[in-house]
């Protein structure tokens, strides 16, 4: 295989890992004051990713970064071309990063009430506009002859690729929902049950609208793609479990759901990296866009050696914090704030 | 002004913010690591309390680092594609390897870190703070590979059918004479902006704080890691000036406000005019011979002057004006150097209070401490513009231009909004941590953490 390919496999691999763990701490993020009205309850709910997020969105980082060294034809026209739309989702990871140090350093109800808009408020923004921008990479955006970008911030909001982005910030909402149902106790775990049942179906419906579309839209043929049958499985598997109550079995098939979803965008897409609209001809191919050989191929060895490192670790970290929080711990005068 | 200029703005701003931030992250993570390790070594429960109580500061500082750092990772992409687009396979392999080898160690640990303490056995806990630091440290030196490369770029040749370059000796990179002193300086003023943090906490507890008792080991410690580290630093520092100074002469020239060569050439410690070739400048103050030393280690070595290597570089690199902002290099390079040596008398005054035994009760002493906390951020300030101010024109030496590398398809007004958008939030984000940090700073200390039973999810 060629090593162009083996990289497009794995910043594939990258951004579905980046889905798989950041969606669930997006989804609680975006939920944590809904499931709990007391200060107590959203405090066990970001306890749940309290030591988890900061480690997941390392995927976003790499993933970028893999981008740029492994395409740099890819990570210059993509970036460049949605720039503002990548102002948006900075400016979203950074108050949803700072939100979660800060919320609690000080014990006014104001102070707090801030930082619960902003953590609300920028993790929804960000799965939104990265969903926008990955379907955008699957359906097109303009580029001109000379791999760059000549449309305007408009043109990346087509029907399809906001679709996208609800479709993916949806999943995120039922992802974060079991999630939470799993590690928490008592109110807040009722209240993520609750939510969980009730958005589960809606997501399952967005999740296979989306992949039809991306599959008639992509002009593939009629060729039976098996991750997005995957995933539209798992996401109407999801729906009867979260119904059932069996939490484990849920946050199961919303990870499925949520990886094989991002997975089929990366597998429509391919062997292009990006789709003109303009022209086919002017489409940035994984080919065309890669670095020289030499380069990917010291770039593989480090991500053989530490890749694997990296998953035990992470995996290591989700054991120690396997325990459910309880909202009770975060009662009384003594945990006002630390 | 111009896409170029406000993409440029734009840099400047986001990464002297940025790395504000950096420099007490990885200095106050070592020494929270020595802290935490004295505690697991004698088990005094004061350091128990400073551990946890620098880890809040740490955790602050570490959280606008991470969320600054991903502007500067995305931004080459928005404002510099047509640097990204030449470079990336070179430049972008350092930037790979440090979100896999040290970002993802740096940000898992701490999450261990901070959340562990009830359930990782105690030793364990410890290895975690160690790898917070050290993952820390390794994630500057793949930036100052990545950096050292654009300063004196090596291990690469040119594509002759795209004509950009390519990567083809990775461990060149990495013993790049201009990254190997870049690096270990940047680690040292690390720790020399940490242990100024620390140390203007430990003063201001010390001297108006509850538990003064308890502060005196902090104060200790980073007297002890400071005087070092900013000797090494220095030392270092002037090195890294001899390496440049024959990879960048333009960069020292400039520096040193030097238009025409000398041999042997005088210090100016302070002068007027001289920013630009026709201006001819008042030296002040002139120390004879320490140019020469300074740039080349010889008492009588010879420094080239500006205007022959502008003459030599039109001859390599056809017409242009290859000379830097020669008012910010000579000041940027005096404000760093005078300000280290404030600094070494600081703690030199500290080390010696310390061994008469009145460092904890000399009031004058603590209040200077406490006021010192703004000269690392300089000191680290001046530093980057020295560096980045004195590669321009380029953006990579000799490779590319900086004002090659911007993005054609990106407008003004784009850029405007961006630097706006990023302004207030990063304004905002500094009121923000200032006040955390300082109400912290002045907290009292928390008492010593209970142990609680969670309960498990998955039973298994």
């Amino acid at each position: 295989m060629a090593f162009a390919t083996f990289w497009f496999i794995l910043i594939a691999v990258l951004w579905t890992g980046f889905f798989v763990l950041e969606g669930f701490d997006l989804g609680v993020g975006m939920l944590h004051a809904v499931v709990a009205r007391d200060e107590a309850g959203r405090r066990a709910a970001i306890n749940t990713i309290g030591p988890l997020w900061d480690g997941n969105e390392v995927w976003l980082i790499v993933a970028a970064a893999a981008m740029f060294a492994a395409f740099p034809d890819w990570y210059a026209t993509m970036f460049s071309g949605f720039y503002l739309a990548i102002v948006l989702l900075l400016a979203g990871l950074i108050i949803r990063g700072v939100s979660f140090e800060f919320r609690g350093k000080i014990g006014s109800r104001r102070w707090r009430g801030t930082w619960d808009f902003l953590m609300t408020a920028g993790s929804l923004l960000v799965p939104l506009v990265i969903g926008i921008a990955l379907s955008d990479l699957v359906h097109g955006v303009p580029i001109g002859s000379d791999q760059e970008y000549t449309g305007n911030l408009g043109d990346l909001f087509t029907g399809y690729s906001v679709f996208g982005g609800i479709t993916i910030t949806v999943l995120c909402v039922v992802h974060g929902a079991t999630f939470l149902a799993l590690k928490t106790t008592g109110a807040v775990r009722e209240r993520a049950s609750l939510i969980g049942r009730r958005v589960a179906p809606a997501a399952a419906v967005a999740v296979l609208g989306f992949l039809a579309w991306t599959h008639a839209a992509s002009g593939k043929g009629v060729l039976v793609n098996v991750p997005e049958l995957i995933a539209i499985m798992a996401a109407f598997a999801a729906a009867a479990l979260t119904a059932t109550g069996r939490e484990g079995w849920s946050f199961a098939a919303t990870t499925v759901a949520m990886a094989a979803t991002i997975g089929s965008l990366f597998v429509e897409l391919y062997p292009d990296v990006m789709v003109s609209s303009t022209s086919p001809a002017y489409n940035l191919t994984v080919r065309g866009a890669a670095s020289g050989e030499y380069a990917l191929k010291v770039m593989t060895v480090i991500v053989a050696v530490l890749l694997p490192v990296v998953l035990l670790y992470q995996a290591w970290t989700y054991h120690v914090f396997r325990m459910r929080v309880s909202a009770e711990r975060f009662q009384g005068p003594e945990a006002a704030h630390d | 002004m111009s896409q170029l200029d406000l993409a440029r703005l734009q840099f400047a701003m986001t990464s002297i913010y940025h790395f504000l931030f950096v420099p007490v992250t990885i200095g106050l993570g070592f020494l929270t690591a020595l802290l935490q390790t004295g505690w697991h070594r004698t088990g005094s429960p004061e350091l128990l309390r400073l551990t946890r109580f620098f880890g809040t500061v740490l955790v602050i500082g570490v959280a606008v680092g991470v969320v600054t750092g991903l502007v500067q990772e995305f931004q080459f992409g928005m404002d510099w594609s047509q640097y990204s687009r030449t470079v990336g396979d070179v430049f972008g392999a350092p930037l790979a390897m440090e979100g896999l080898a040290a970002f993802f160690l740096e940000s898992t640990f701490l999450g261990l870190w901070l959340f562990g303490w009830d359930k990782l056995p105690r030793r364990v806990h410890l290895a975690t703070i160690w790898a917070v630091a050290f993952g820390g440290a390794l994630s500057a030196l793949f930036i100052m590979a990545a950096n050292s490369w654009m300063q004196h770029p090596v291990g690469y040749k040119i594509n002759t059918a795209t004509g950009r370059p390519q990567l083809d000796d990775v461990w060149a990179l990495f013993t790049n004479p201009v990254f190997l002193r870049g690096y270990v300086h940047v680690l040292l003023a690390s720790l020399v902006t940490g242990s100024l943090v620390m140390l203007a906490v430990a003063a201001w507890q010390l001297r108006r704080g509850t538990d003064r008792e308890a502060f005196r080991p902090a104060a200790k410690l980073s007297l002890v890691v400071l005087v070092p580290a900013l000797l090494l630093a220095m030392l270092v520092g002037s090195e890294l000036g001899v390496t440049e100074a024959k990879y960048q002469p333009m960069k020292i020239a400039a520096a040193e406000a030097q238009w025409t060569t000398c041999q042997p050439c005088s210090f100016s410690v302070f002068q007027v005019g001289g920013g630009n070739k026709d201006q001819t400048p008042t030296k002040i103050f002139e120390i004879p011979h320490l140019l020469s030393l300074l740039a080349t280690n010889h008492w009588n070595g010879q420094v080239v002057g500006l205007n022959e290597v502008e003459t030599q570089y039109q001859q390599q690199y056809g017409p242009g004006y290859y000379v830097p902002n020669v008012f910010i290099q000579y000041w940027s390079m005096r404000v760093m150097a005078y300000l280290a040596a404030v600094v070494l008398l600081i703690g030199l005054a500290g080390l010696w209070l310390l061994r008469r035994e009145r460092l904890y009760t000399k009031t004058w002493f603590l209040r200077v401490a406490t006021w010192a906390v703004i000269l690392p951020f300089l000191m680290n300030t001046a530093g980057w513009l020295l560096t980045e101010s004195g590669r321009q024109p380029w953006v990579v030496q000799g490779l590319q231009l900086t004002r090659h590398g911007v993005s054609p398809s990106v407008d003004t007004t784009t850029v405007v909004i961006s630097i706006v958008v990023f302004f207030l939030i990063y304004a905002a984000l500094a009121v923000v941590a200032a006040i955390l940090m300082t109400r912290y700073a002045r907290r009292q200390l928390a008492p010593p953490p209970e142990l609680d039973e969670p309960v498990p999810a998955v039973a298994y």
